[in-house]
């Protein structure tokens, strides 16, 4: 009982990093109908950011806002420099995607050419080691930090998108472009928000993720999936079945870990993927897609 | 003017008496090629004509059909150790080649059933998940990958006193010439319009009368087929394998090729895979900057040259033949 409510802790921790990434990834796919490829780089060039504003004697919190702002810009220059260009220019949604793609591999490039590919360590405020006991289970500092993130993250998401009325107007964009455009809502800039909020929010979940993996070029693509895995298990237009889906991840892949078999934890998140996809594709809490010729 | 009378004249090779001669001087400069160039060349021919078997197979499902599949990486593994597996147990190289190819197959008719229920970016994630699932199984499970020491392949004997580097190139030009030639009766062939038809428009190919489940499975199986010999061929390049050369960026740099060569064309295929090698060659001094290369190209590519390097080449050609004229 004490092992399973541990490894049930553990996996909250995990899964609530897991909501942040899958939550940029479902706030884009909802009002702009185009997959994140890039979302997993641009949290780890964010990343890079605080650690050389964290190496030249910056404070953390400075650190911090930083990356977010970094990584908001690198999002919403993205909208504005590509995609709008290249909707201009009949690009269709799957050309989007693929743009994704290649913005990802400039970043890649570009993190390996400045930092360079050798794992370092980010210095982190708050410590791993330094643990809590509440009732039977061992807390540590920065797993409850993570967890802390996570909510505050996806609470901050829920009061944008639900009482402002930015909110409102992402919602209207998303729910359907061409009226929104007439009832004369700027759909650029409210969907320039939604990207620059998105990479925000990946940003988070990887500077949470660095002190407990070493932060290397590559260091945003594990949790990057998973974060897809959790999306599409929540339903991948829905911002609430993106949490609910992320924390059951975590969750059931931290318990696989502890009582099936370690070496296979991580290949759970994509039988997952293949598994919901294939019995029910529009995700726990999504709603139905229907098609017409 | 180029007209297309019949279905016999649809199928010609090629139609023009230049565009005959031109091919012959093309397959002349491809045979007599390891005779001018040095053997390093020769390897990074090699090398191409491996990589455009796959990148063409990738193209069938993402050209033709319209499906997505960012898990190539996935049948490449299969692909490569199956031919371990099948040469280490004696089998000859050509019935390892099509054993490889046929398990990949196998393994992209089982990832082929999501496709049925699921498009686009959905069928991405899922061939995504299958792709790095296969990497992880690989690595963990030590009976199929060979452990840590990986799996060693003999290398080909060559014959008609070639040296090891010409006999490999002649053996896979001659693949690559055969995969081409079957590629281009495949896509002007009923199959090729029922992939092309199901692209375009899926519901509407249901409702006049092409078999969607049909299809749909065999554009996976036979781009699985496709990818499985080109895991295989490398795998007998490389003499060596581990499964974590068959990782995720293997599938993006095929997944690049396609649309940089030109989605929905053959001799794009092969100008793709020509460029993913010969970037990494170019650039060998600044490693780090491959990526950069490919992202920045997919991005010029998909604004401003849709078709890829085989559209430009396109425009190119009918710019000489309309001259003067624009």
């Amino acid at each position: 009982m004490e092992k399973l409510l541990q490894y049930a802790f553990t996996g909250l921790a995990a899964g609530s990093l897991y909501a942040l990434v899958a939550l940029g990834i479902v706030l884009i796919y909802r009002s702009t109908r185009v997959l994140n490829f890039a979302h997993g780089d641009i949290a780890t060039l964010a990343t890079f950011v605080a650690f050389s504003l964290l190496s030249s004697e910056y404070s953390f919190p400075v650190a911090f806002l930083g990356s977010l702002l970094v990584g908001a810009a690198v999002g919403i220059a993205f909208y504005f420099g590509v995609l709008v260009r290249a909707q201009r220019e009949g690009a269709n949604l799957l050309g989007m995607v693929i743009l994704t793609l290649g913005l990802a591999l400039i970043i890649q490039g570009v993190v390996v050419w400045w930092w360079g590919a050798e794992p370092t360590s980010l210095p982190f405020p708050i410590s791993d080691t330094k643990t809590y006991k509440v009732g039977l289970v061992v807390m540590s500092q920065l797993a409850l930090a993570t967890l802390a993130a996570g909510l505050v993250g996806s609470l901050l998401l829920y009061l944008l998108v639900q009482k402002t009325r930015l909110g409102l107007a992402m919602r209207a964009t998303s729910e359907n472009l061409m009226a929104a455009q007439t009832l004369g809502i700027p759909t650029r800039m409210v969907l320039s928000v939604s990207w620059g909020a998105a990479s925000a929010l990946g940003v988070v979940a990887g500077i949470f993720l660095a002190p407990a993996l070493l932060l290397d070029p590559f260091f945003m693509l594990d949790p990057f999936l998973k974060g897809f895995a959790a999306a599409v298990l929540g339903g991948l237009n829905s911002l609430p079945g993106a949490v609910v889906g992320a924390l059951i991840l975590g969750v059931a892949e931290s318990l696989t870990g502890a009582y099936l078999t370690i070496q296979f934890k991580n290949t759970l998140a994509f039988l997952v993927i293949i598994v919901v996809l294939l019995l029910r594709p529009e995700g726990l809490l999504g709603k139905e897609f229907k098609e017409r010729v | 003017m180029d007209l297309v009378e019949s279905y016999a004249q649809d199928l010609r090779f090629a139609r023009k008496s230049f565009t005959r001669a031109l091919l012959g001087l093309v397959l002349l400069a491809v045979v007599a090629f390891p005779w001018v160039a040095p053997d390093y060349m020769v390897f990074i021919a090699t090398l191409v004509a491996l990589y455009s078997i796959g990148v063409m197979g990738q193209n069938i499902l993402i050209g033709y059909t319209g499906q997505i599949s960012f898990g190539q990486a996935g049948f490449l593994a299969i692909g490569a150790f199956a031919f371990g597996h099948l040469r280490i147990w004696g089998a000859p190289f050509l019935l390892a080649l099509v054993g490889a190819g046929t398990v990949a197959a196998l393994a992209g008719i089982l990832v082929g059933f999501p496709s049925l229920r699921l498009k686009g970016p959905y069928l991405a994630i899922a061939t995504l998940g299958f792709g790095v699932a296969v990497y992880q199984i690989f690595v963990n499970w030590e009976v199929l990958s060979g452990g840590r020491s990986g799996l060693a392949i003999a290398k080909l004997k060559p014959m008609l006193g070639l040296s090891p580097v010409r006999y490999e190139y002649y053996v896979y030009v001659l693949l690559l010439a055969g995969f081409t030639l079957a590629t281009y009766n495949l896509v002007s062939s009923y199959v090729g319009r029922a992939f092309v038809a199901i692209r375009d428009a899926d519901i509407a190919a249901e409702v006049n009368g092409v078999n969607l489940t049909r299809y749909k499975l065999l554009s996976f199986a036979i781009s699985s087929f496709y990818t499985g010999v080109h895991g295989a061929l490398y795998a007998q390049v490389l003499g060596h394998i581990e499964p974590q050369i068959f990782n995720i960026l293997e599938s993006i740099t095929l997944f690049v090729a396609v649309i940089i060569g030109g989605v929905a064309s053959i001799e794009g295929s092969i100008l793709g895979a020509l460029f993913v090698i010969l970037v990494p060659k170019v650039f060998s001094n600044f490693r780090e900057m491959v990526p950069v290369v490919y992202g920045v190209t997919i991005l010029l590519v998909l604004i401003f040259e849709p078709l890829g390097l085989f559209g430009r080449w396109l425009k190119t050609r009918l710019y000489f033949q309309l001259w003067p004229f624009r």
